[in-house]
């Protein structure tokens, strides 16, 4: 399929790519945040948004992929290349094990066992002391040496975000896309036309366990740290919230959401602690006033702009 | 491997039953939340804190009035009851025609707002309140000592399970409640005021997490953090009991307090994997839970 050039896209991507010319530490720090986490809600967005399921447990991925590439970098002395590829393929098959049991349940006891397989692999990272660190963390993961600047290694995040986002672009828009849309709308019917609804969603979960693997990934070197809590359940649900926020039916509806909570919280932090309280009205207000989220209520206000999501 | 002494593994049991009953009162009034209205509160916990946090400033109010502790559980309770009735009937009610995500997440949002809430109203130190007088001692079981409270907690617990029982099954409302988890169109039909009959549901559940943690009080460290970890545990004895099943969720309570009570004393560092392995087999195997019925809907 032929997509057209999108102006605007190549216009933000050259706008974040002069980031760093601001010199501002402020900016390239938010602006890698902003790209990891909304990798991170994209890769969520493929369930929820796309395929019609509500995971509560996308943390689990983030973490076994961070968790995957700190401790083989810094336990095994392997290359980063090599630790950051394997952290994809551990979110992958991490997800192929959790999707296989959660694609038989629908509805609240999906969410439900999601949930469940997260608190598992919670678990094992909090208690596992003598790996992970337990609740001290994991602290010390140094940046590879060639990406050992700030700058560096947000051009590096810029770059492996631009190519998922163009890849993940491509399976939404493919004939798989159309058929994971299809299982949104009514997996019944889609089982009568003949479709292997659960493979195409256990498949599903694979490429959404992928690229959480490699936002974890990033997220680990970025932070040069790893906690458990990085696995807890609210993790999962703030990740949650930024897609809806966004707008789930909206390719980068994720990616708007994770600027706006991640601009709103550096915002905030520097006047208040009670951040929670502020996300938690605003999350509120949304619900009742924005059900479709930012870019939802921005299609809406351009009724020519075309549907395409 | 020596066997441990009995008289140990009876008050290991009862301590597991004690926290159990916690756990049902709370588990209780979520799942007849969910059976009912078929909103997962999440706030369930949010509101057990703050009937904990509410039992600590009463008590301090009613610093000279004999009675005290009981006053301030009974006044913190019924308080959250009525936060309850005010969140349903302004706000909950009026996501019933959006998609069950919503609901889902309005209920979260309520954890950050109470939660922070909390933090600026008492403060993010811990915070204790001594038991009432009248339970202070202890009582000896084949040699070993028990808190006197923790019977009374125990005691309380079982009859406030049978008296839920007796309302269900026995009365009007309660028939008028089991028929609004079946059927609500037909109960409205039937002139039965059903958007009231939901508030009215979400109070006693909410009063019953108040209760839980007004009772909770003097036993546990009051302090910000405590709405996220009793839900997770709910949430677990629900699965594992049947959401929107009574006795399934007194049997998943019971079964859970057990399970943390002896799992934290045999394997410590993985009974806190197993509860949620527990969690996952039960949803592959039953996903309604022991004792629950599958969702028509």
């Amino acid at each position: 399929m032929m997509l057209k050039p999108n102006w605007f896209l190549i216009l933000l991507i050259l706008l974040l790519a002069l980031l760093p010319l601001s010199e501002s530490r402020f900016y390239i720090f938010l602006g890698t945040d902003i790209l990891i986490m909304g990798l991170f809600a994209v890769s969520l967005n493929l369930l929820l948004g796309y395929t019609g399921l509500v995971s509560f447990g996308q943390a689990a991925y983030f973490g076994i992929g961070a968790y995957t590439c700190a401790l083989l970098m810094k336990k095994a002395a392997v290359v980063f290349p090599v630790a950051f590829v394997a952290a994809a393929f551990m979110g992958m098959i991490g997800a192929l094990i959790i999707g296989f049991f959660c694609i038989r349940l629908t509805k609240i006891y999906f969410s439900m066992l999601t949930l469940a397989f997260s608190q598992i692999v919670w678990a094992i990272v909090f208690k596992w002391n003598s790996l992970t660190g337990g609740d001290t963390g994991l602290i010390g993961i140094n940046f590879p040496k060639y990406l050992d600047s700030s700058t560096r290694f947000y051009y590096f995040t810029l770059a492996v975000v631009v190519i998922s986002f163009y890849f993940l672009r491509k399976v939404v828009d493919s004939p798989f896309g159309r058929i994971l849309a299809t299982i949104r709308e009514n997996p019944e019917r889609t089982e009568f036309i003949g479709i292997n609804v659960k493979r195409f969603q256990l498949i599903a979960f694979m490429v959404s366990g992928f690229f959480a693997g490699i936002s974890g990934a990033l997220f680990g070197i970025f932070n040069h740290s790893l906690f458990p809590d990085l696995l807890y359940w609210p993790m999962s649900a703030e990740v949650l919230i930024m897609s809806i926020l966004g707008g789930m039916y909206s390719f980068f509806g994720p990616v708007v959401g994770a600027a706006v909570i991640l601009y709103l919280r550096m915002l905030v932090t520097s006047y208040t602690q009670y951040w929670p309280l502020i996300m938690g009205t605003i999350l509120a207000l949304l619900l009742f006033f924005f059900p479709g989220g930012i870019v939802g209520f921005l299609k809406s206000q351009r009724p020519f702009a075309g549907g395409k999501r | 491997m020596n066997l441990p002494d009995p008289s140990f593994l009876i008050i290991q049991s009862l301590s597991g039953l004690t926290y159990a009953m916690f756990l049902f009162l709370i588990a209780s009034g979520l799942s007849l939340i969910f059976g009912i209205l078929r909103v997962l509160n999440f706030a369930h916990g949010s509101l057990y804190m703050v009937g904990a946090y509410l039992t600590y400033s009463f008590v301090s109010l009613f610093i000279n009035a004999p009675g005290q502790f009981w006053w301030a559980v009974i006044s913190a309770s019924l308080a959250v009851a009525l936060i309850g009735g005010f969140i349903e009937r302004f706000f909950l009610s009026r996501l019933y025609i959006r998609e069950e995500l919503s609901q889902l997440l309005f209920t979260y949002a309520l954890v950050l707002i109470i939660g922070d809430f909390a933090k600026v109203i008492w403060g993010t130190g811990q915070l204790s309140i001594s038991r009432p007088p009248i339970l202070k001692g202890a009582v000896q079981i084949f040699g070993q000592y028990f808190p006197e409270y923790n019977i009374f907690i125990i005691l309380l617990g079982l009859g406030i399970a049978f008296l839920f029982w007796l309302i269900l099954n026995r009365t009007r409302w309660g028939r008028v409640i089991r028929a609004a988890a079946l059927d609500r169109e037909m109960l409205g039909s039937l002139g039965i005021n059903v958007s009231w009959l939901f508030t009215l549901v979400f109070i006693i559940g909410a009063w019953l997490a108040g209760l839980g943690g007004a009772l909770v009080a003097p036993i546990a460290a009051i302090v910000p953090g405590m709405d996220v970890e009793i839900i997770i545990n709910v949430f677990i004895v629900v699965v594992i009991g049947g959401l929107g099943s009574f006795w399934g969720t007194l049997l998943g309570a019971l079964v859970l307090g057990q399970v943390i009570s002896f799992g934290i004393l045999i394997l410590p560092r993985l009974a806190i994997v197993f509860i949620y392995v527990l969690m996952a087999v039960v949803l592959i195997i039953r996903p309604w839970g022991l004792l629950g019925k599958p969702l028509q809907r």
